[in-house]
């Protein structure tokens, strides 16, 4: 019974900092219409700012907190508000989604910059981790405080929302923006306000639970995905749902921990449990039905001919071998897995700027490609290949049925919850013993493919046929069919279109190509591990797609090969000067920022560029380039 | 013999608004039958219903006699059931020509035809006036063009049923001529076209019968000529489109 009353208290205790944090998402959802990806990362900057006040510079704890909870971080919530978010407003609706994952890597970027990961930091509990005597158990009055801060700021927010003027207002913002605009209740600083007090839950349950954990950047910001779980059980807008949901799914988890069978595959399955939630109350939530919106002027680059497909790819491969000879050492293995990357990414290009589905788990196929590879290619390494696609392709199809009906936000929180929960419960399991598994290169009989210079050259020559493959599929019936979906599902349908079927086969062949991926990433490392394919790298892959283009091939190769021997090649350079080391976070941070506002990234602005310039005389380029609004 | 479309005592409730009220009609083949009716008297609404993108509170959409009410959008359409929009739906990135291709080609898997989609979708094009600008991305075309490209679009599924959400609006008054002439000729081949349309020439023209609504309420129904003499619609509807 001990026991019992412990681990209650234990449960309890998180699920009221999940709870903290549920709501917090909660309010700048239901007020702004934006799902803050980077709540949780908001959390983890508010509990290191808090160290870096109480501990490492002595400021008395009260002063501490108040500065934190009551200055920097709605300060905080509020910039972000005015700068990211409220330029966004009557975009596509991708692009806060976007924009919040930026912001997510950014943040860990600078928080890594400024906290460098190598130092131990611990926080102590509130009051001196004084302790209560229950009898049976003992409970400190940090946990305490947390539990009687959870009911005040319920009840503070109920009340908030239904009695007083500003909440009111909010609610109102959000059913009708332009409505609630035509009655005087200013939108914009309604959702900036709401983003202020987002922002301050954030902090709150940042600076309540890192106390309780190790400070540690990666997993405070992941710890606090959990609390998603919660936010979506309350659908994003009922706040008693939400905090009873934290609760429970907090309870649930610690009695499992104790009273499940305690078998290996039991224990390793258990810190799934609330990802598993998560994708379950996702897939079960009604979704609006298929939108009648009108058509949206989205800028696509123009889809090249077959032709010059080919000879784009021809000579792509001529000079990726000729530049590949000269190169040696580790700039020849970073540009191998430059190009791994870039096959990866092309499964994006597929699924994100053709399909216009997005996935936050592409790591996670590209991990099971590699893993197939691994095991099968161990015989036959054309087999390994063949087994990566199809093994993976069969696991896309099977996540993409439940998920059929979901777009958007509701998809990327279902791959998102996917992608964490093998993190969680499966990867770190099954790479080999020491959590090394050796993948072979690609043997083909009479070829060297399996020399350092071999492989790159095979992985160079398979990119530019995957490349012209999609080109090929872009340009077919299949193609049109998916640009169409993709524009307007309500149209398909009542033209007889099977929207469905179209969306499984899209996700089939995204991950089927990454999990082909995998086994050139697999092979340009020889031997890979569960760290290779965690969810933050799948996000930051993603948003290296729309930074470099999303609808084009080249945006993936910019992406991989900047990912891939860029950023190494600007840490070397940079090597020694502070502050440098998380410089590819800061940058992709950043680049995000700005890429939210165009379609087609980087490659897109290059070829509007390349447009102009064919269309005017040179000497006329520059002054077109000034005048040209974009 | 049955009419095409038979729409039986339909309501649809959003929160507490009745938008479609006890509303039945229904289309014959040969004919283009109109529903007309105020901004916001549930016309669009009917239409969602009818083609299956919004489910009605209760009541009955048949077609060919058979009760389709439960069906997806998308065997409806396999049906024979195509469709306009009211806010353009054109495929916005893909050329005109495209647009109509998509439809032809996924038309052609469905039915095995052995006509060619590229060819289909070109006369298509030049029926409805716009071979001119096949190459256009649609987003670029004005209003009243993406209208008639949506409707070469449904005709490329060869409906029996056909669906138009304000197809003349946006247009001048010579391509409004020319789009009533087509719906007329749809309607001689046999097609049972359902109009609903704001330009009063336009229907009076081209519907053998119309059912006016009013607030989601069936006001009336009768051929154009009764409609015209109802003192109710005149005062509802006419009345104030004639004053405005």
């Amino acid at each position: 019974m001990t026991t019992f009353f412990a681990l209650t208290v234990l449960g309890l205790v998180l699920g009221c900092v999940y709870a903290l944090t549920a709501t917090g998402i909660v309010v700048t959802y239901t007020t702004s219409g934006v799902f803050n990806f980077a709540h949780g990362a908001t959390g983890m900057l508010a509990a290191f700012v808090y160290w870096q006040l109480t501990v490492a510079w002595h400021w008395p704890v009260a002063l501490g907190l108040f500065t934190v909870l009551f200055i920097l971080a709605p300060l905080f919530g509020a910039v972000v508000e005015r700068v990211l978010i409220r330029p966004l407003y009557g975009r596509s609706a991708d692009a806060p989604l976007v924009a919040t994952l930026g912001l997510l890597i950014f943040l860990i970027g600078i928080s890594y910059t400024i906290w460098s990961p190598t130092t131990y930091r611990k926080l102590p509990l509130f009051f001196g981790g004084k302790l209560l005597d229950l009898g049976a158990i003992n409970v400190s009055y940090h946990q305490i405080t947390i539990v009687v801060v959870t009911l005040i700021v319920g009840l503070g927010l109920r009340s908030m929302f239904s009695r007083t003027r500003v909440g009111i207002g909010m609610r109102a913002v959000v059913d009708d923006r332009d409505l609630a605009a035509l009655y005087g209740a200013a939108p914009a600083r309604v959702s900036q306000l709401s983003w202020a007090l987002g922002s301050g839950l954030a902090a709150l349950a940042g600076v309540l639970l890192a106390p309780l954990v190790t400070l540690d950047v990666l997993s405070l910001t992941l710890l606090i995905i959990n609390a998603f779980a919660a936010a979506l059980a309350g659908r994003l807008k009922n706040l008693n749902i939400t905090i009873a949901a934290a609760i429970g799914l907090q309870l649930i988890v610690v009695y499992a921990g104790q009273y499940l069978p305690t078998t290996q595959r039991v224990r390793e399955a258990l810190p799934s449990i609330p990802m598993l939630f998560l994708f379950g109350v996702v897939v079960l939530t009604r979704q609006d039905r298929l939108k009648v919106s009108g058509v949206h002027a989205a800028a696509v680059p123009g889809i090249p001919s077959l032709r010059r497909s080919w000879v784009a790819a021809v000579a792509f491969s001529l000079g990726a071998v000729l530049v590949g000879s000269q190169l040696g050492g580790s700039d020849l293995s970073n540009a191998t897995v430059g190009l791994a990357t870039a096959i990866i990414l092309l499964s994006l290009v597929l699924l994100l700027g053709f399909g216009g589905q997005i996935s936050l788990c592409q790591l996670t196929f590209v991990g099971l490609g590699a893993l197939v590879m691994g095991h099968v290619g161990q015989t036959n390494t054309l087999l390994g290949v063949f087994a990566a696609a199809l093994v993976t392709g069969a696991v896309g199809i099977l996540i993409a049925l439940p998920t059929l009906r979901l777009q958007g936000l509701y998809l990327a929180l279902a791959t998102l919850a996917f992608a964490q929960a093998m993190d969680d419960a499966v990867f770190g399991h099954v790479f080999g013993a020491n959590n090394s598994l050796k993948v072979p290169r690609i043997q083909i009989p009479g070829l060297d493919t399996t020399s350092d210079h071999g492989f790159f050259n095979l992985s160079a020559v398979t990119f530019a046929l995957a490349a012209v493959a999609l080109m090929a599929l872009r340009r077919s019936k299949y193609g049109r069919r998916l640009t169409a979906l993709n524009d307007s599902a309500a149209a398909c349908v009542t033209l007889g279109i099977d929207v469905n079927r179209g969306k499984l086969a899209v996700f089939g062949a995204s991950a089927a190509l990454a999990g082909v991926g995998g086994a050139f990433y697999g092979g340009s490392h020889t031997a890979v591990s569960s760290n290779d394919f965690v969810l933050l790298s799948s996000l930051a892959l993603v948003l290296l797609l729309l930074v470099g283009g999303r609808n084009m091939a080249t945006g993936a190769l910019l992406s991989a090969m900047s990912f891939a021997v860029l950023f190494p090649q600007l840490k070397t350079w940079l090597d020694g000067v502070p502050g440098t080391d998380q410089l590819p976070y800061l940058l992709t941070g950043v680049a995000v920022v700005i890429v939210a506002r165009t379609s087609n990234g980087l490659a897109g602005e290059l070829s509007h560029l390349a447009e102009i310039a064919r269309e005017h005389r040179p000497r006329t380029f520059l002054a077109v380039v000034a005048a040209d609004p974009r | 013999m049955t009419a095409v479309l038979e729409v039986d005592d339909l309501n649809v409730v959003f929160g507490g608004v009745q938008a479609v009220d006890a509303v039945s009609f229904t289309a014959e083949a040969g004919q283009v039958t109109g529903l007309i009716g105020p901004n916001g008297a549930g016309k669009t609404t009917t239409f969602n219903v009818i083609t299956g993108l919004q489910k009605p509170t209760s009541g009955a959409v048949r077609l060919n006699g058979a009760d389709v009410t439960g069906l997806a959008p998308v065997k409806r359409a396999r049906l024979g059931m195509a469709r306009t929009f009211q806010r353009l739906e054109v495929f916005g990135t893909l050329s005109a020509l495209d647009n109509v291709l998509v439809a032809t080609e996924s038309h052609r898997d469905l039915t095995r035809s052995k006509a060619d989609p590229r060819r289909t979708a070109h006369d298509l094009l030049s029926r409805v006036g716009l071979e001119h600008v096949a190459g256009e991305r649609a987003d670029r075309l004005p209003t009243g063009l993406a209208r008639l490209l949506e409707l070469a679009r449904a005709l490329a599924t060869e409906p029996r049923l056909l669906l138009l959400d304000e197809p003349g609006s946006g247009l001048g008054h010579q391509e409004s001529e020319a789009l009533g002439t087509l719906l007329v000729e749809l309607a001689a081949e046999g097609m049972a076209v359902l109009l609903v349309e704001h330009d009063v020439d336009l229907v009076m023209r081209v519907c053998s019968h119309l059912t006016v609504l009013d607030f989601g309420r069936p006001l009336a129904h009768g051929t154009p000529a009764e409609i015209q003499q109802n003192p109710a619609v005149q005062q509802a509807y006419l009345g104030v489109e004639v004053s405005a």
